[in-house]
């Protein structure tokens, strides 16, 4: 009796959470591509074919025969939506680099501070984390203003005289996601570089090597991991971002995450939003793949 | 270890926590403002935060997203540690790797896809949307969260404790309870606090999965930061970074205190 509860509760510890997200992440996809096949109707859902399990097979059958890849034909033959993807992937692998270069010193500067302060310096990152995105998002609104903080200090400062022009630009969108993402790449830099063997750097120098091809060739090298983990937890969310584009970036900025929102809210269209999701995803599943494996090796190592 | 805590670390460090933390407590400080304009600083007044609890439509917000952070945050703190025992317990089930990629996958996937698909899950099924949907979403995401934070502490589990107590004839159910549940007790709850502030800051996703009568804090925020920056939203966002920060702080203070308890009984049991 005892082996029959412990062999039920262990197969409920996997199947509880698997089916969890089997039913709410995996299934919702199938249902995104489906009615990304469908076209936009005047009905509630607002599409059609709607997917109608009480028509039986019969009807099933029907509403496959109307399906159509027009809303992909739509995605290629309107430039407003390649131009759309291609600017996001672009302003995200720019945002990613930004975000090393602001972020390695600071990861850097923590694993290279004395232990003692360390989990405070640790504390300090992941607090910002914790406050909402969308508050620290608007919080950059009153600053990059043209009568906002960041153009009265300068104006202050006689270092310009006129205002100069950052929120509704793409400058704003990098400062927006290098500072909520910051974060993201400073954790796993700074994990893998305390692991470090600093001998290793000094021993380098003993022989003769500059301290900065020292750092190159030894602190970055092993530190790669940590780089690698954190660039895709930028680029990946970044490609798709809403809130960032939509608070700080112009009306002439092109982000696929605010062409979606708006294809579904404005214009009401949930078949060409669902064919946007589906090749947003598309665009990103190497990416992601990539992200998982890497993940899951780290977690293997750790054994 | 020989640490060079180098003029160039105290400056990028300074620099990097300044840029950090700048635009908070300037939002902070100018919630604080008597003047309507945000920018113009006229002298100190508390009454945008009068003038917010006297708005009815952010009170009936604050606690629509209280009631969904809470119960979500306990739901998916419950499955993502069933999950993270999944992953670190059974190496070898059918669909692991579905699995792993399931709950390594919505910790990076661009809010507006998680949001859209959830939606029309619950329009193919027929669910109404509102409060209940919301909650479901947000237990989806928030679990892979809560999962990660908690494996990252049974991977280091000694799992000769748990053998110890099966020899002793503790069944598999009790030994989860007597023993590994207390070691892995703080991964557990930074899992919720993590899970409830991730639900508590949620924008997209609930907007999507949202209807009548389910306005969420950020929801509301959001809708009147497209009409323009006022003191009385700053006022609203200072008091959610309050209570992330005392509940952060608290914790950290908890988890120090049993640190020092647990080295100062090891010290004990090495004397006795």
């Amino acid at each position: 009796m005892q082996k029959f509860i412990a062999s039920v509760a262990s197969r409920l510890v996997i199947a509880v959470p698997y089916f969890w997200l089997l039913i709410f992440f995996l299934i919702p996809f199938i249902i995104v591509f489906k009615i990304s096949l469908s076209e936009v109707a005047m009905s509630i859902p607002p599409y059609a074919p709607a997917f109608d399990l009480s028509a039986g097979w019969q009807g099933l059958k029907d509403s496959f025969g109307q399906f159509s890849w027009d809303n992909y034909i739509w995605l290629v033959e309107d430039p407003l939506y390649y131009k759309a993807y291609l600017s996001s992937l672009l302003i995200a692998a720019v945002s990613t680099v930004l975000t090393l270069i602001v972020g390695y010193p600071i990861a850097y500067g923590m694993a290279r501070a004395p232990a003692t302060i360390r989990p405070t310096l640790l504390m300090l990152v992941i607090l910002p984390f914790w406050t909402s995105f969308l508050i620290r998002v608007y919080a950059w609104i009153g600053i990059l203003k043209p009568e906002g903080l960041l153009n009265q200090f300068l104006m202050w400062a006689h270092v310009i005289d006129t205002p100069l022009n950052i929120l509704n630009t793409n400058t704003a969108i990098f400062i927006g996601i290098v500072y909520s993402y910051l974060p993201f790449l400073i954790l796993p830099i700074y994990s893998a570089l305390e692991k470090m063997d600093y001998s290793l750097v000094e021993a380098a120098e003993d022989l003769g090597c500059p301290p900065i091809l020292a750092f190159w060739k030894i602190t970055f090298r092993l530190s790669m991991p940590g780089v690698i983990a954190g660039c895709f937890l930028v680029f990946i969310p970044a490609v798709g971002e809403f809130v960032i584009p939509d608070l700080l970036g112009g009306s002439q900025t092109l982000m696929i995450g605010k062409t979606l929102w708006s294809e579904f809210f404005s214009n009401r269209d949930w078949p060409v939003s669902s064919a946007v999701a589906v090749v947003l995803l598309l665009l990103l599943i190497v990416p992601i793949v990539l992200f998982q494996r890497a993940e899951a090796r780290a977690q293997e190592s750790e054994k | 270890m020989n640490t060079t805590w180098s003029r160039f670390n105290i400056a990028s460090l300074v620099l990097g926590f300044a840029f950090l933390y700048l635009p908070i407590v300037l939002l902070v400080v100018y919630s604080f403002n008597e003047s309507r304009l945000v920018t113009v600083w006229a002298g100190f007044s508390t009454k945008w935060y009068v003038s917010l609890f006297n708005n009815q439509s952010f009170i009936d917000a604050a606690w629509v997203t209280i009631r969904v952070g809470l119960i979500s945050a306990t739901v998916a703190t419950v499955l993502g540690t069933l999950g993270a025992l999944a992953m670190t317990r059974y190496t070898r089930f059918r669909g692991r790797l579905l699995f792993s990629a399931m709950i390594y996958a919505p910790l990076v996937m661009p809010e507006v896809i998680t949001g859209l698909s959830m939606l029309l899950l619950f329009v193919a099924i027929g669910f109404d949307r509102g409060i209940w949907t919301v909650t479901l979403a947000h237990i989806t995401f928030s679990m892979c969260f809560v999962a990660v934070v908690v494996q990252s502490r049974l991977v280091t589990f000694d799992r000769s404790l748990e053998e110890a107590a099966m020899d002793l004839g503790a069944t598999p159910v009790t030994t989860f309870f007597k023993v590994t549940l207390p070691v892995i007790l703080p991964a557990v709850v930074s899992g919720w606090m993590l899970a409830f502030t991730l639900s508590l800051d949620d924008l997209v996703i609930s907007s999507f999965t949202s209807g009548p009568g389910a306005t969420t804090l950020p929801m509301r925020i959001y809708s009147q930061v497209r009409l323009g920056v006022t003191p009385e939203i700053n006022a609203a966002c200072t008091i959610l970074i309050a209570i992330v920060a005392v509940g952060v702080i608290i914790a950290s203070i908890a988890n120090k205190r049993r640190e020092v308890q647990k080295a100062r009984d090891e010290q004990a049991a090495a004397r006795n």
